[in-house]
């Protein structure tokens, strides 16, 4: 068993212009991601132009065997149709970014372990703070002004009704039946904001009760299974999309997730949901059923003491931390080499470790956590003031602190400076994500499209998680398939790179039966 | 310092806000006994940097639903 498996995180950030609260966010987000792109100049982005290769594009197909009807889809459920109006890039690092309904939006590229999920995460916010004030110097903001510039939030909520994804991708064998992927996974997501949840200020949807919760998601989750993403929004997201080889591999997309500023939060968020899919596809998930998920993820969201507790199926009543408890000794027996099947590694050391820590303090004393844990470090901020200056859970500062922690910019942002000095625990140094900002994975698929953005920029025509496609003189293109994520790395195709003298040489030089490149 | 001024702001800008009792918080809290040096620090760090104007600022962050 290993935590490593392919994954990756996508955020639409939160944007705001506060000199003009009204402007258009999907103009603004337009504006973020051609600023970045120009600023990073050819060899970090693909400049305008262009496009996000669609063929391969699915999202009204269903993990549970059919096809959505076009016209029963809701027009946000579209994705897979290009509009000219909005931007789109591909950075040299390997991600996306572009438009996404009204928000911009970074898909890190595909990596092959937990760690590197935190530190394309982290890079995903040194791009978004970079593209704010390259956007700010477009839109000629001046960025001293009070109140100027062009704000980005890594968040999901405004507190006044609308919520914007984080969500978390894993490559898994299609062998493993889906509704053996839900069963296991439901409970575990049940409880899992626990050591991962953003925190909140405000009850439902619209905040309509004055408090506190544990996850910012909680309130905007309708069901259990379902392939919508924009509403009934599910806790576990059923679209079959794998991006890659379809007879091989689905892709599991979790939109229940928030979006993390702390390092130990984004590990465990990737990890421990990792190995529990290795639990679920050894069949060595606990037999672990909740008699109402939905009901179960708000009980849980809403009580800071972490004693609650909710319903399984057969009567047993268990708090949050008992479920992850379960999952986590179910994880240690399989990993045990006296009692289990694993093999041993430091990245599956490393989730393990903290995944124990954690649920050890958040049963003693959950403030120690809040090193680590997002929900936990943002609510003893707000204790601090509630204390010091008497505020009620609906005072503005509060609702500002919320919105505030997750600024992007280390001038304003309170995770990135409590991260700076060390109130937040780095697993990722701070040169180490700004490297990955231009640097791609080496170890996956998204080196090759990376590199192609780094050296042949001008002659890629569009690309997407399994493509490449290039110009080739006036009327033609090649299309580069690239079906298997752990294929087409820095090992397998530097050579290639290296060798080729110009574009053709190297387009010439792919043989397109290689295992490489198959 | 700077941090000072903003905190007497703030409280102008939230004359009604008087204290409420306990409810969800429970073992979460941070210990209020002895707010000690190192959330003072914190604190006034954060009212040096929090955004002017808490109310027209919250009220004026409105966001797009996505995915």
């Amino acid at each position: 068993m290993t935590v490593r498996r392919v994954m990756g995180v996508e955020t639409e950030y939160g944007i705001t212009m506060p000199s003009d609260p009204r402007a258009d966010p999907v103009h603004l987000s337009g504006v973020i991601v051609r600023a970045y792109a120009d600023a990073a100049g050819p060899t970090g982005a693909l400049p305008q132009g262009a496009g996000w290769d669609y063929a391969d594009e699915s999202p009204l197909r269903d993990a549970r065997g059919h096809v959505m009807a076009r016209r029963l889809a809701d027009n946000s459920q579209l994705t897979d149709v290009e509009d000219p109006t909005l931007a789109n890039s591909v950075l040299s690092n390997g991600a996306r970014l572009y438009v996404d309904h009204a928000h911009p939006e970074y898909s890190s590229p595909e990596v092959a372990g937990p760690l590197d999920a935190v530190r394309y995460d982290r890079a995903g916010e040194l791009v978004m703070h970079r593209a704010a004030r390259a956007a700010g110097k477009l839109l000629d903001l001046d960025p001293d002004a009070s109140g100027a510039g062009l704000r980005l939030y890594k968040n999901n909520v405004d507190g006044k009704g609308a919520s914007y994804g984080t969500h978390d991708n894993y490559l898994l064998d299609r062998g493993v039946p889906f509704a053996q992927v839900v069963s296991g996974l439901v409970p575990f997501l049940v409880a899992r904001p626990l050591i991962c949840g953003a925190g909140r200020v405000g009850l439902g949807t619209t905040s309509e009760t004055a408090g506190y919760q544990i996850s910012a998601r909680a309130d905007y989750l309708e069901t259990e299974v379902g392939l919508e993403t924009t509403l009934r929004r599910p806790l576990v997201n059923s679209r079959d999309e794998p991006h890659a080889t379809a007879t091989k591999y689905r892709r599991l997309h979790l939109i229940s997730g928030d979006a993390t500023l702390a390092d130990v939060s984004t590990l465990m968020k990737v990890g421990t949901t990792s190995i529990v899919l290795r639990l679920i596809e050894a069949g060595r998930a606990p037999e672990l059923e909740l008699a109402h998920p939905i009901d179960a993820v708000r009980t849980l969201s809403r009580d800071t003491t972490l004693q609650a507790t909710v319903p399984t199926r057969r009567g047993r009543m268990l708090r949050g931390v008992d479920l992850l408890q379960a999952y986590l000794e179910a994880a240690l027996r399989a990993y045990d080499p006296a009692t289990g099947v694993w093999d041993r590694d430091e990245e599956t050391d490393l989730v393990l470790r903290h995944w124990g820590e954690l649920l050890e303090d958040l049963r003693a004393e959950p403030a120690r956590a809040a090193d680590r844990v997002d929900w936990l470090a943002k609510l003893g901020v707000m204790q601090a003031y509630r204390d010091r200056d008497g505020l009620s859970w609906d005072a503005p500062r509060l609702a500002l602190v919320d919105i505030q922690y997750s600024d992007v910019d280390p001038a304003r942002g309170l995770a990135v400076r409590m991260r700076a000095s060390g109130r937040l625990t780095s697993l990722v140094t701070a040169e180490s994500a700004a490297q990955a900002c231009t640097q791609a994975p080496v170890d996956t698929r998204a080196w090759f499209r990376g590199e192609c953005v780094r050296r042949f920029s001008g002659s890629v025509r569009a690309a997407s998680w399994d493509s490449v496609v290039f110009h080739r003189g006036r009327r033609a293109v090649s299309r580069i398939s690239l079906p298997e994520p752990l294929e087409a790395t820095r090992e397998d195709t530097s050579r290639l790179f290296e060798a080729a003298q110009d574009v053709e040489q190297f387009l010439d030089s792919l043989d397109p039966n290689s295992a490489a490149l198959s | 310092m700077a941090g000072r001024e903003q905190t007497r702001r703030h409280s102008q800008d939230e004359p009604d806000e008087g204290p409420e009792p306990e409810t969800n918080t429970g073992s979460a809290q941070v210990s209020s006994s002895a707010r000690d040096e190192e959330t003072d620090a914190l604190l006034d760090e954060i009212d040096g940097v929090l955004e002017s104007n808490a109310q027209d600022f919250v009220h004026s962050f409105v966001q797009k639903g996505g995915q």
